[in-house]
């Protein structure tokens, strides 16, 4: 039986601005190697199916399930995790909210959730509670019921406005 | 209580918040080490085989794979209960449940394990299948255990409290229905992981996604046979719990015996399915319930009858069979009670603890009858409650002891803010509401295992520095434990919350604590750290009173100040005040524990049910049902829940708000269930839904609105007088979309969940003049024994059994 594993690829991956040389069996998904081989771990994973929406990153600005991509076809693209939100030490709107006001309980689907609600407001800046609604029905939490969630990216919205109008 | 907190009751941004919303919070998946390995399981695809042989050759012999385990490695059963050690880590010559562990691959990488798994040669033969209780009742043989009360029947109870039929003889009207709760499961974001090294100097440390790392860590040793100090255990915190990682798993025991024997680290972590499979979650329970009551709505007896899916194992169904009965009393004034309880085996995966624990399956039963009941006496389902709430400061009949009762306060607050009385019977058709209400244990009164030691203990150490640092075993899950123990170690020392550090869960640092189950964190943990936190308290107050020239019991603590009570304006800092205990006494920390108190019940069984206090919650749900496709919507739901006082008020929103979520998904969806596939495909009980996508749980597009209100009547038992939050707000959601159910199109769905082909079918019943109702039509004939007698407390009891019943045997025809 042919057992030999395959060949690794090299190319380099832009995470959060960030180029770096990576090396990975090509058959490997984006999540994966964010993970294995990057150690960006606060990515997370709760099916490998494209059915949680925990894995969610940015690509190009789109929140991408990373379980489905593979890494392969991500070379050279802006790819965007829960790690770069936060400039410096300081917290981005989004993640000020969500711990302030009980968008994330357990934390699981939290860097899934944040990462389309970064996608929804730089499109929409002021979503309605609907469109929030909507922009995060792909993404399951087991713990909040959800209202925690709207209520915090609400408030990041009305923070970041106030922000830019400064 | 005028005492104004600083930190208890105000809405805050919990500890552990920042980690969360940064990606920094370690999972246990998130454990990467040097050298690691990959464990992949082989689970079995037959529902109940013996297993003839195992040939591991080829599977050995793949490059990249270190070592092959099967169940001839590990010869000790285990059981997270001491009285069911009925599992083995990989399954020596019997599979009892599709998905059992059969054999382990550790690999160089996942990829290599999964592909090794199909070098293994498993031969089974097939055993006869036992697909549920009404088969197993009428299957004695073959048993899928050779242990039980006889047959397939894991076990039987039978309780009576004073005489019910004479109670419910003496009633103006008797009710009795029968119920079906189908099973469903916990579905943590969190796929279960593990990861298992041996240290430095030789010993066994774990890291997993546990809810119990105390009772993982006592029963790994047993399994493993090595001494428990030698075994440390340290539970990440949880993608979610819900009672699904509460037992120690198969996987757990696998990778802690592959670390051992080759000396590196080895990781585990299950695939969605995989999780589906193992399970452990809620009991599929059918229910006949008698009721007795007066004209006036009094009840004068009740009698619930429950026979559980228990699935291949025991697990906790001990624990889980007692709570289907043993909550029914705490809610309304039951002055008889009876309760007989069975559970049976069969070859699926096993049940277990589900948020809830056993009892959100009677609560359904007892709350859709009460909403009978009122119908029939033309009384308002929410005044028939209010007038039959139990009596604060009472015992109930099968002597649990009911402290503080908030819960006809939590039905005004529903009854006002849903707008009750212009709505129940008179929306248009097609739209309803229903009222339910439901109570929870505040912690178990008992552990798992006997013993007089305390159930938590905290820890606390401080340094010159002003650093604060807390050690407990309690387990951070999501709930928010960590912020607990911090916001009360905080609000006793006068210090910011986010001064304290917490060291949590881990059995090598952190004095024991049972884990996050049976919602017992907050009291159990909160009243050791109070302990802890008043005992160093004492220290600095004593060194800072010499200092200050007063009196210890006139220094003062507050916004990280110590001060003269009599004379604030002159405050030193915490910081100088440690400096100064530290000056006087040496090296500053203490310790703090917390025991319940003894429960007055004294019967054999009395120890399920006690709990150092009881939460109380009232729901109100509006639902709106389309004829045509029987698909219900719920639009609002109204719920307040007596939880004593809200440590923080912002995670106990959530944790309300959350229950409701839960409690929708169980109404109206999620279900566990299993189909045989055909005999040409093995004849196996397979589940017929393994996946997120399949397996329906409410999305954001679901979720409907939920106004939360918190009563606050603070308990004495309870710290700060908190009571528990995480799992009573549950159990009043599901009978009340029942009830709004019925209000909407006059259609009883007596079975959870209430799905579109339900409602469809009981509304063509009613079209024809049928009685409009799909639920269970029979209950079969179980062998509940005799029932122990146990006089309640009004009748001159003094909480022992007055009889010595015969529980076996029962005749094998009786069975069939």
């Amino acid at each position: 039986m042919k057992t030999a594993a395959p060949t690794n690829v090299h190319l380099v991956l832009r995470v959060n601005g960030e180029e770096q040389q990576v090396s990975f069996a090509p058959y490997k998904t984006l999540l994966e190697v964010l993970r294995e081989d990057m150690n960006l771990t606060g990515t997370k994973h709760g099916c490998e199916l494209g059915e949680c929406g925990a894995c969610a990153v940015l690509v190009e600005g789109v929140p991408v399930l990373s379980c489905l991509a593979l890494a392969l076809d991500c070379e050279g693209r802006a790819i965007e995790t829960v790690e770069g939100l936060a400039s410096g030490g300081k917290l981005h709107p989004l993640q000020a909210a969500f711990a302030d006001l009980g968008g994330a309980q357990c934390g699981y689907c939290t860097p899934g959730i944040l990462m389309t609600a970064k996608a929804l407001l730089e499109r929409e800046p002021n979503p309605s509670r609907e469109r929030i609604k909507e922009a995060i029905s792909g993404n399951l939490c087991r713990c909040t019921g959800y209202q925690q969630i709207y209520e915090s990216i609400e408030e990041a919205a009305r923070t970041i406005q106030q922000g830019s109008k400064r | 209580m005028t005492k104004r907190f600083d930190v208890i009751g105000k809405p805050r941004r919990r500890v552990d918040g920042r980690a969360k919303v940064t990606g920094l919070t370690r999972f246990a998946d998130d454990v990467m080490l040097p050298r690691m390995l990959h464990c992949k399981l082989l689970r079995s695809a037959h529902p109940h085989a013996t297993i003839e042989s195992i040939d591991v050759s080829r599977a050995q012999a793949r490059p990249g794979v270190h070592l092959v385990l099967t169940g001839k490695d590990f010869p000790v059963t285990f059981g997270i209960l001491p009285v069911t050690q009925d599992e083995y880590p990989l399954a020596p010559e019997r599979v009892r449940y599709v998905g059992e562990p059969v054999a382990a691959i550790i690999a160089r990488d996942e990829q290599t394990a999964f592909e090794a798994l199909d070098l293994i040669d498993v031969q089974y033969r097939p055993l006869k299948t036992i697909s549920d209780p009404k088969e197993a009742l009428a299957t004695p043989e073959p048993r899928i255990h050779s242990y039980g009360e006889q047959g397939n029947i894991h076990r039987l109870q039978a309780l009576e409290f004073g005489d019910v039929n004479e109670a419910l003889a003496r009633a103006d009207h008797v009710f009795e229905d029968l119920f079906f709760y189908e099973g469903n499961t916990h579905l943590p974001i969190e796929q279960h992981a593990s990861v298992a090294a041996v240290d430095g100097e030789g010993k066994l440390t774990l890291w997993s996604s546990t809810q119990v790392p105390h009772y993982i860590h006592r029963a790994l040793a047993n399994a493993l046979q090595i001494p428990p100090a030698h075994v440390r255990v340290i539970a990440c915190p949880n993608g979610g719990g819900f009672g699904g990682k509460c037992d120690l798993h198969n996987h757990e025991i696998v990778v802690s015996k592959a670390a051992i024997l080759l000396g590196r680290p080895v990781k585990i972590c299950l695939t969605r399915e995989e999780v589906f499979y193992m399970h452990r979650g809620r009991h599929p329970v059918l229910m006949r319930m008698r009721t007795g009551v007066t004209k006036d709505g009094k009840i004068t007896g009740m009698h619930t009858q429950t026979l559980l899916d228990g699935g291949a194992y025991g697990g906790y169904g001990a624990a889980s069979t007692f709570y289907t009965g043993v909550l029914q009393t705490v809610t309304y004034e039951i002055p008889r009670y009876k309760f007989d309880a069975c559970r049976t085996f069969t070859n699926k995966p096993p049940c277990g603890p589900k948020r809830g624990h056993g009892t959100p399956q009677p609560r359904f039963g007892q709350e859709v009858q009460l909403d009978r009941i009122a119908e029939k006496l033309e009384i308002d389902p929410a005044e028939l409650r209010l007038s039959i709430v139990a009596k604060p400061n009472t015992l109930t009949a099968n002597w649990l002891k009911i402290g503080t009762i908030g819960l006809a306060e939590c039905i005004r607050k529903v009854v006002a803010s849903s707008d009750w009385k212009n709505k129940f019977r008179k929306l248009p058709e097609g739209r309803g509401v229903g009222l339910a209400c439901g109570a929870y244990l505040c912690g178990a009164g008992l552990p798992i295992y006997w013993n007089k030691m305390p159930q938590s203990g905290v820890q606390l150490l401080i340094d010159r520095s002003g650093q604060v640092t807390v050690f407990c075993g309690a387990t951070e899950i999501g709930q928010g434990s960590d912020d607990v123990l911090a916001a009360i170690v905080a609000e006793v020392l006068g210090i910011d919350a986010y001064d304290v550090r917490c060291v949590t869960g881990d059995t090598g640092l952190t004095p024991v604590d049972l884990g996050s189950y049976s919602s017992r964190v907050t009291v159990m943990m909160g009243n050791a750290a109070i302990q802890a936190a008043e005992r160093l308290r004492e220290l600095i107050a004593r060194a800072a009173a010499e200092h200050m020239e007063t009196l210890p019991e006139n220094v003062g603590f507050a916004q990280g100040r110590v001060f003269r009570a009599d004379d604030p304006g002159k405050p030193m800092s915490f910081r100088e005040a440690i400096v100064l205990a530290e000056e006087k006494f040496g090296t500053l920390g203490s310790v703090g524990s917390y025991s319940p108190p003894r429960a007055p019940g004294r019967y054999k069984g009395a120890g399920v049910g006690p709990s150092p206090a009881y939460s109380y919650t009232a729901c109100v749900v509006e639902a709106e049902v389309d004829r045509n496709t029987g698909w219900i919507t719920v639009p609002k739901v109204w719920i307040a829940h007596d939880i004593g006082r809200a440590v923080n008020p912002v995670s106990a929103r959530g944790q309300v708000e959350g229950s409701v979520y839960m409690g929708l998904g169980e109404a109206l969806m999620e279900e566990q269930v299993f189909r045989r596939l055909p005999p040409k495909l093995s004849n196996a009980l397979v589940h017929k839904i393994p996946s997120l996508l399949e397996y329906k749980s409410l999305t954001s597009l679901d979720m409907p609105e939920v106004f939360t209100e918190l009563v606050e009547d603070p308990d004495p038992n309870c710290p700060f007088g908190a009571k528990e939050v995480g799992q009573g707000p549950l159990l009043p959601v599901m009978p009340a979309v029942a009830n709004a159910v019925y209000d909407a199109i006059g259609v009883r769905i007596d079975e959870l969940p209430i799905t579109p082909d339900k409602v469809l079918a009981a509304l063509e019943k009613k079209a024809k003049g049928e009685t409009p109702r799909v639920g269970p039509e029979s209950f079969p004939d179980v062998p509940y024994p005799e029932p122990m007698l146990v006089p309640p407390p009004w009748e001159g009891g003094d909480g022992n059994s007055v009889n010595t019943p015969r529980r076996r045997p029962v005749k094998k025809e009786a069975l069939a």
